[in-house]
């Protein structure tokens, strides 16, 4: 007979792999995503030439690219539970926290990956320079996890909605100004020769890991009223 | 004893009234049709019952030996199989009842997945794909993950739709077993299905 003592984490890990292999036999949001990273990226880079701009340019742009390459995929996560009618029955069995934390840790993967891609190659293509790299990759992190953190919600509450993706980018956007300010100060200073090291950008660094925190815990409370509605 | 009972359930889409004071109470081991034409209001009925969405007024109680079953309660005791869900396309049924059975709290051995899908007569083709199944073969494994938890209420919404004469069978004898075990809902157009159920409740009254 089968066991039933399994517990949340399996339960979680459990969505996530189902995602995970879903995506991967697909590659539905994963393709959206890269696409519009790498050409946004291409567009970018050939805009600039060989000019060389200011840090704070370089860095508005990089989260430019980063932003918009997340709004094309990451609503995917619940859009398609929408569209190919397995939401019914996900909402019948699933335990809602382990659905919300298996889809936020499916797109802070998505996430990071479209960062490992995008980034290196920012680099590659423009005059940009990191002079503090293991900050930069934190700064990336943080801004990953509070990204995925924030719009995991948001994109449960437009799934069910006509216009998703629009909608999506809609909401999304005011929500999320705070994170892209606050990141783009931080890869500012790192894109900056004059970087003083950690204490220079210590505020930022506490916006992003507040932020994250915030949104994590309050789309945790919200959820399952978003998911049951 | 376990018991779903309906109370004045009452459900409008805009200015359109869908459903009306449908009130009905059932116990262990009752089984209940409801009838009625096309867009009588039976999958909207199902889907109250379900969770799935919310009446307009009234409200829908069950209950165990235990007291009033909360959601999370009610989510290990209550299935449903209805035309408008389905399962994973692209995994293959075994890694679908899988990922049911960890959702339901349970771990199912290889030999134990074997079994179920022999009982909905899916033995041998639990390596395919969802996606490549007939729409007969995909209401099957609905039925397979749908009895995961044992059921103590079961809704059906047309449960023969798509099925083949095997098919049926399988869900005759699945009805067989609900009723002895707990308790059955059908919504159904078809008159032979009628006759599965002990009370019928029409919507069109």
């Amino acid at each position: 007979m089968p066991t039933t003592s399994i517990g949340l984490m399996t339960k979680l890990l459990a969505v996530l792999k189902k995602d995970l292999r879903c995506e991967f036999r697909t590659r539905y949001a994963l393709n959206a995503i890269l696409l519009f990273g790498v050409t946004t990226l291409t567009v970018v880079s050939f805009s600039i030439g060989q000019k060389s701009l200011q840090p704070a340019v370089y860095a508005a742009l990089l989260w430019i690219i980063l932003f918009f390459s997340a709004m094309s995929g990451l609503a995917q996560v619940f859009i398609r539970e929408e569209e190919t009618k397995t939401a019914t029955v996900l909402k019948l069995t699933a335990d809602p926290t382990a659905i919300y934390l298996g889809k936020l840790l499916f797109n802070l993967i998505l996430l990071l990956i479209l960062e490992i891609i995008i980034a290196p190659l920012f680099l590659v293509f423009t005059d940009a320079v990191v002079s503090e790299p293991l900050l930069f990759i934190l700064i990336l992190f943080l801004g990953a996890v509070s990204l995925a953190g924030a719009t995991t919600l948001i994109a449960a509450i437009i799934s069910k909605a006509g216009v998703k993706n629009a909608l999506f980018a809609v909401l999304a956007f005011p929500i999320l100004l705070p994170l892209l300010i606050g990141a783009i100060k931080a890869t500012t200073a790192v894109f900056s020769t004059r970087a003083s090291g950690f204490a220079s950008i210590s505020g930022e660094i506490q916006l992003l890991f507040g932020y994250a925190v915030v949104m994590i815990t309050a789309s945790l409370l919200l959820f399952e009223f978003v998911w049951d509605e | 004893m376990y018991k779903v009972e309906a109370k004045q359930v009452k459900k409008n889409f805009a200015h359109r009234k869908v459903l009306r004071d449908v009130s009905f109470a059932l116990n262990d081991g009752d089984s209940l049709a409801i009838v009625g034409r096309n867009g009588s209001g039976k999958t909207t009925l199902l889907k109250i019952l379900a969770g799935l969405i919310r009446p307009s007024r009234g409200k829908v109680i069950y209950s165990s030996p235990d007291g009033e079953l909360d959601k999370k309660a009610l989510r290990d005791l209550l299935s449903y199989v209805g035309p408008e869900m389905t399962l994973y396309d692209p995994l293959t049924a075994a890694e679908n009842l899988r990922f049911f059975a960890t959702m339901r709290g349970q771990t199912l051995s290889d030999s134990e997945i074997e079994n179920i899908l022999q009982d909905v007569g899916l033995y041998g083709r639990g390596n395919d794909a969802y996606g490549t199944y007939s729409s007969g073969m995909k209401q099957r494994l609905k039925y397979a993950v749908a009895l995961l938890n044992k059921p103590k209420f079961l809704l059906l919404d047309e449960p023969s739709a798509n099925l083949d004469d095997d098919g049926k069978k399988v869900v005759a004898a699945v009805i067989a077993r609900q009723k002895k075990d707990g308790i059955l809902l059908i919504a159904t157009n078809e008159q032979g299905e009628y006759a599965f159920a002990d009370h019928v409740y029409r919507l069109d009254d």
